[in-house]
């Protein structure tokens, strides 16, 4: 037998029995369904999180953490007077509260030192107490600085010139209607007035003008962010009455390196950090903590689409085995005509693989559409906050991997039937009544 | 005299071991030559079913051989004893073993779908078949629509498709009335005269064995005796 015969007749042979077939595939659709659904959810968060990577950092940058002496040991930590409380920078996002010892100045000249290190920069921890543009109400206000090299997400303005003299701020979108602009627009070119308070508990207010207005995002929740001229402004203002020392320690520092490195590289730059007795982290370490979250739980979701497409090859073992009792003449027939039992074989397996792809395929087809209309209604409401957030979204690879997959999950389960199909002996088969 | 074209020599065939053993073949040899009909005679249990799977290879003899067209058919395996089946051999059976749901001439072409033949020679060949037997108007209807004797033409034709050299029917009119069956049987002997297909014909129905050229009586495993026609 040729195999497009043996192909076209498993085909055929699965639409014989329709309820059978119908309700096989019924059970493989709903784990196909969940698969789908469920890795559409991983593929739609993780894209969205690169996509604001950009926002987040730069990719030729590290952020510097020094390690503290007792830093390995477990239980509560020894005061030291020279560590600070490092509640993860508004850039960093959320690593929880870590005691790091504190950059000095000497820890600077060495970092800078270290071979690929183009240049290093304190970044200066500033806590603005409000935000006004004089006839408005002060707000609270939260301000990240500005790293080289990193791409706000703009709705209006321009991005910050870390190199120019003038105090820059871009502001987030949510401060503009309160601030009492009319538009995003509006906002750009105005002069708002930043108070901070000094360690003596003396207030003072910095002016500063509006470039830009930020989309909210993953990278910039709610935070403001400064150019080099404005927080170096802010952090003396906040700094006076404190010593020398205080004022020259920091939590973390920024690093610059060649942004033509490539993985290796900056893995052996990392590695000469941490000789050096610092923690260096660069854009993606951040980001790949989010984004292992994220495939932990899509990963425990497929483990349950799994479970539900193994119950449904079950399914498949079942109906074929009905099926080759039922056929068992019609087999012992081919069998004395000359059929061969390896395309026996092939008639039921591939029969299975059929009833695999028909699940799968459906399941897959509606998990798009369903998927696709329920992240289209999510974005507008639930999360209208998070623009560019398509929580469920589909890339041709990771279906047709689906449908793969299902398809071999079917045709394991038709190898026992097929097999039964193939051992028959034609003359037992054919005295069946 | 030339060659037989099918040959059982001292055939022995037992099923079981020990004092379960039951021996259904004691040692039978037959010849049959080219274009001959030949009725292998008995009652159920007498071995004549035995001895019809081992002529058609379908089994195993425990000794003995079975020659076709003069060579040993012990040597032949897998691949070229299915061949070799699918191109000498058509079967009848009692019981039709047509799939109920597919149309009648996809029926007919199981054996050329089985050899590998390509779908437009099939149908030529199916369509032709079918009109030998005159029953090409029902090629589209499917397998139980039709009647007891339509569907005994339709698995002679299927017999027939693949041009073989041996047909072998095992009580080809034992689900049908008198004269449908005696329909049947016409079909089958004028293919015998008329094509020279060699037919091998189980049965244990008397009237039937009277009209081919030979007699082969099988009883308890054994040939009891063997008779050519009497001359009318």
């Amino acid at each position: 037998m040729r195999a497009i015969d043996v192909v076209g007749s498993a085909i055929g042979n699965s639409f014989r029995s329709r309820l059978r077939t119908t309700l096989t595939v019924l059970a493989i659709f709903i784990g196909a369904f969940t698969l789908t659904i469920t890795n559409g959810l991983g593929t739609g968060i993780n894209a969205y999180i690169t996509d604001t990577v950009a926002s987040i950092g730069a990719n030729d940058v590290l952020t510097v953490t020094k390690v503290s002496p007792d830093a390995t040991t477990t239980g509560p930590q020894e005061y030291s007077a020279d560590q600070i409380t490092s509640g993860g920078g508004a850039a960093g996002g959320a690593a929880g509260r870590t005691t790091v010892a504190a950059i000095t100045p000497a820890d600077l000249t060495t970092i800078a030192a270290i071979d690929g290190v183009t240049s290093v920069e304190p970044s200066l921890s500033v806590t603005p107490d409000y935000v006004t543009t004089g006839s408005s109400k002060k707000y609270r206000l939260g301000l990240g600085s500005f790293v080289t090299g990193t791409t706000l997400q703009l709705s209006a303005g321009a991005q910050l010139d870390p190199a120019s003299s003038e105090r820059q701020i871009a502001l987030p979108v949510s401060f503009v209607a309160p601030l009492g602009f009319a538009s995003d627009a509006d906002a750009i070119g105005a002069t708002v007035h930043i108070g901070i308070t000094d360690a003596a508990g003396t207030s003072s207010v910095i002016d500063a003008t509006v470039v830009g207005v930020s989309e909210a995002g993953l990278g910039a929740t709610g935070n403001a962010t400064a150019n080099t001229a404005l927080t170096t402004a802010l952090y003396d203002a906040q700094s006076v009455g404190r010593s020398a020392t205080a004022k020259d320690s920091y939590a973390q520092a920024v690093v610059h390196f060649d942004a033509n490195a490539s993985a290796s590289e900056v893995t052996a730059l990392q590695a000469r950090f941490t000789d050096a007795g610092f923690t260096a982290k660069t854009v993606a370490d951040q980001i790949g903590t989010f984004k292992s979250v994220i495939d932990a739980i899509v990963l425990v979701l497929n483990a349950f689409a799994v479970i539900a497409l193994l119950a449904a090859s079950f399914g498949i073992v079942n109906t074929l085995l009905m099926s080759v009792q039922e056929r068992t003449r019609e087999i012992g027939l081919m069998k004395a005509m000359g059929m061969g039992a390896g395309r026996i074989f092939g008639l039921f397996s591939i029969e299975a693989a059929f009833i695999g792809f028909l699940g799968s395929a459906i399941g897959a087809g509606i998990a798009m559409i369903v998927g696709t209309v329920v992240s289209r209604a999510l974005s507008t409401r639930l999360f209208a906050n998070l623009p560019g957030l398509h929580l469920i979204s589909f890339t041709p690879a990771s279906i047709i991997t689906i449908i793969l997959i299902v398809m071999g999950i079917a045709f394991l389960a038709g190898t026992l039937p097929a097999w039964r199909a193939a051992r028959q002996d034609p003359i037992e088969s054919l005295r069946y009544e | 005299m030339s060659h037989p074209i099918l040959a059982a020599y001292d055939l022995k065939k037992s099923y079981g071991r020990g004092p379960n053993r039951f021996d259904a073949l004691k040692g039978v040899t037959l010849e049959i030559f080219a274009g001959e009909s030949v009725a292998i005679v008995g009652k159920s249990g007498s071995g004549k079913s035995t001895l019809m799977h081992l002529l058609a290879l379908l089994d195993k003899p425990s000794t003995g051989s079975v020659e076709l067209g003069g060579s040993d058919t012990a040597t032949l395996k897998g691949k070229r004893l299915n061949e070799t089946r699918n191109k000498t051999f058509g079967f009848v059976f009692q019981q039709f073993f047509l799939t109920p749901g597919a149309s009648v001439l996809e029926n007919v072409v199981l054996p050329l779908k089985i050899a590998g033949i390509a779908s437009r020679s099939r149908k030529l060949r199916g369509h032709a078949a079918l009109e030998r037997l005159e029953l090409d108007d029902k090629a589209r209807s499917k397998a139980n629509a039709l009647s007891g004797g339509q569907k005994q033409r339709a698995v002679i034709a299927r017999a027939l498709v693949n041009d073989p050299r041996i047909i072998f029917a095992d009580e080809p009119t034992g689900n049908l009335d008198s004269a449908t069956g005696a329909i049947v049987e016409d079909i089958l002997f004028g293919l015998n005269r008329e094509q020279g297909i060699t037919l091998i014909i189980v049965t244990h129905d008397e009237d039937l064995a009277e009209r081919c050229d030979r007699r082969v009586y099988i009883r308890d495993g054994l040939v009891v005796s063997e008779e050519a026609r009497v001359a009318a």
